[in-house]
């Protein structure tokens, strides 16, 4: 599917295939995968503030948990809209061991997004372990950062992903962490110009408390992905300079523009072909 | 075919492919104008007989086999395949010739192929490829690739001149991809369009071929500075790099 979440697009599909029936069930399967895949925030409609839509958070196709708020929301994917809040049930929430943790890292996280990105959400989900009562065992979290910008009048979009997954070993005392950070961003004036970036991270840190674990993680997050940005920045000023160079100069290596004039005749083709190879 | 249309200019361009198919599925009447109009890279075929490489695309195809400019030949064999008038095959193979010498001052490689025919109203249709796969100088990875696609509508002389009709496609590719940054692909095609009425004293071949000049020109400049800024600018816009972020006001 396009990149963008934009209201033309459903339209576009819709004449495309002509039958209603057809598009709502086509639609029914390929907008929450969408929805998913570009972790899509919402405002949530009590404006507690967004909810991400995840694999991570989700309760069913339609229903997703936001951690923060502990409340679960109903989406319409077409829309892109809150239909429904209703409070999590104690089951869908961690206990209160992990949720100490949990919330520690949510609070930090946040100051870091809100820091950091102009128009960033974040959230933070037990993916393993949410029902243990105290330590003793292992546990896992994913915390997912979302930013997205959509200027469709100025033919530009463009998002921001991280997904950080945690891994928190009771025995090594010892917190895995890994990271996915997926960057893109489209241009379609005139054109269609698409940047398509991702890298994976790996780092680690000690088991500490649930707020020194939280400012631990949380720093290590700020410096990979400040890092991805310094990277990406490189690549940028590399491909300017050297790679597209590689594919076409600016001018040939005479400094003047090509001598069609020269060209009039057959033999006089080959001709200039040997003389310019004599030059170079 | 509007509504195919605008989503095709809103699809990743490396999605291209995968969407163009679908759309030909779902429309099989307008396969016509779906393929001239969508961008998709270009494809090489070798000639055996000149061993020479050639491009491959609608301007040199008859069912299902391809003409080599340098051979006149298709591949596989066609009995009665289209071929250009003895004229035009004429203009043809000198333009084939000239256009590899331009294509090797400013490409230092790559393919190219020329294809021409008579228009059915007046004048001829001139199509000039150049396809270029490099590989980055520097240690790290690079691929990248630049496909061009000029296609040119002459109309009858009259009184010397004749009017030029050049509309032009550039399909840029380029990706990195080591440990250390990850993936990195900048992709992208854009189209523009050039008219122009010229003296043909000189012959069509050196109008024909200022113009391409003239436009490749303007077309790298554009992918380097408007497009790939653009997209640089995004990322910015998304996360501000550390400079922007401590100008910002204390309460903003």
């Amino acid at each position: 599917m396009s990149d963008e979440g934009g209201a033309g697009e459903p339209l576009n599909v819709r004449a495309l295939l002509g039958d209603d029936a057809v598009y709502e069930a086509a639609a029914a399967e390929a907008f929450p995968e969408y929805n998913k895949a570009r972790l899509v925030s919402l405002e949530l409609p009590d404006r507690s503030g967004d909810i991400i839509i995840s694999t991570y958070g989700e309760i069913d196709k339609n229903n997703y948990l936001d951690p923060r708020t502990a409340q679960v929301a109903t989406i319409d994917h077409m829309k892109q809209t809150c239909t429904k809040l209703r409070p999590a049930e104690d089951e869908e929430l961690p206990s209160a061991y992990i949720e100490e943790f949990r919330c520690a890292l949510d609070v930090e996280l946040s100051k870091y997004v809100v820091e950091a990105y102009p128009k960033g959400a974040c959230a933070v989900y037990c993916t393993s372990g949410k029902d243990i009562e105290g330590p003793g065992a292992d546990f896992s979290f994913t915390a997912v950062i979302s930013a997205a910008k959509r200027s469709p009048q100025n033919f530009c979009n463009g998002s921001w992903r991280s997904i950080w997954t945690m891994d928190f070993n009771y025995e090594l005392q010892f917190v895995d962490i890994k990271g996915k950070i997926q960057v893109d961003a489209h241009y379609f004036e005139e054109g269609n110009v698409q940047l398509d970036t991702n890298i994976d991270r790996k780092d680690s840190t000690m088991m500490q408390s649930p707020d020194d674990c939280a400012v631990s993680i949380t720093n290590i997050i700020r410096h990979h992905e400040s890092e991805y940005l310094s990277s990406l920045e490189e690549s940028y000023l590399n491909l300017s300079d050297a790679t597209f160079k590689d594919l076409r100069r600016k001018l040939p290596v005479t400094r003047t523009l090509f001598p069609w004039h020269n060209t009039l005749a057959f033999s006089l083709t080959r001709d200039l072909a040997k003389e310019l190879a004599l030059g170079k | 075919m509007e509504a195919a249309m605008d989503l095709m200019r809103r699809m990743p361009p490396r999605s291209a492919e995968t969407a163009l198919n679908a759309l030909l599925s779902l429309l099989p009447d307008h396969s016509l104008d779906l393929l001239s109009q969508v961008d998709l890279p270009l494809q090489v075929c070798m000639d055996k007989e000149s061993l020479k490489e050639y491009i491959l695309c609608e301007y040199n195809r008859d069912a299902d086999s391809y003409r080599s400019p340098w051979s006149n030949k298709y591949d596989p064999p066609l009995e009665d395949g289209t071929v250009p008038s003895q004229e035009m095959r004429n203009l043809e193979v000198e333009a084939n010739e000239v256009f590899s010498v331009y294509r090797d001052q400013y490409y230092e490689g790559g393919i190219s192929s020329v294809y021409i025919w008579e228009d059915e109203d007046n004048g001829f249709i001139a199509c000039f490829l150049i396809k270029k796969d490099g590989q980055g100088k520097r240690g790290y990875m690079q691929i990248g690739s630049w496909d061009a696609i000029h296609v040119i509508q002459v109309g009858t002389e009259e009184e010397g001149a004749a009017h030029y009709c050049l509309n032009s496609t550039v399909m840029l590719s380029l990706t990195t991809d080591n440990k250390q940054s990850g993936t990195f692909n900048l992709s992208g095609s854009i189209r523009r369009q050039m008219s122009m009425t010229l003296a043909v004293a000189d012959g069509h071949l050196v109008n024909m071929g200022k113009m391409i000049e003239e436009m490749e020109g303007k077309l790298r400049n554009s992918l380097d500075q408007v497009y790939f800024g653009k997209t640089r600018e995004m990322v910015c816009t998304l996360r501000p790099p550390p400079e922007v972020l401590n100008m910002r006001l204390p309460d903003s």
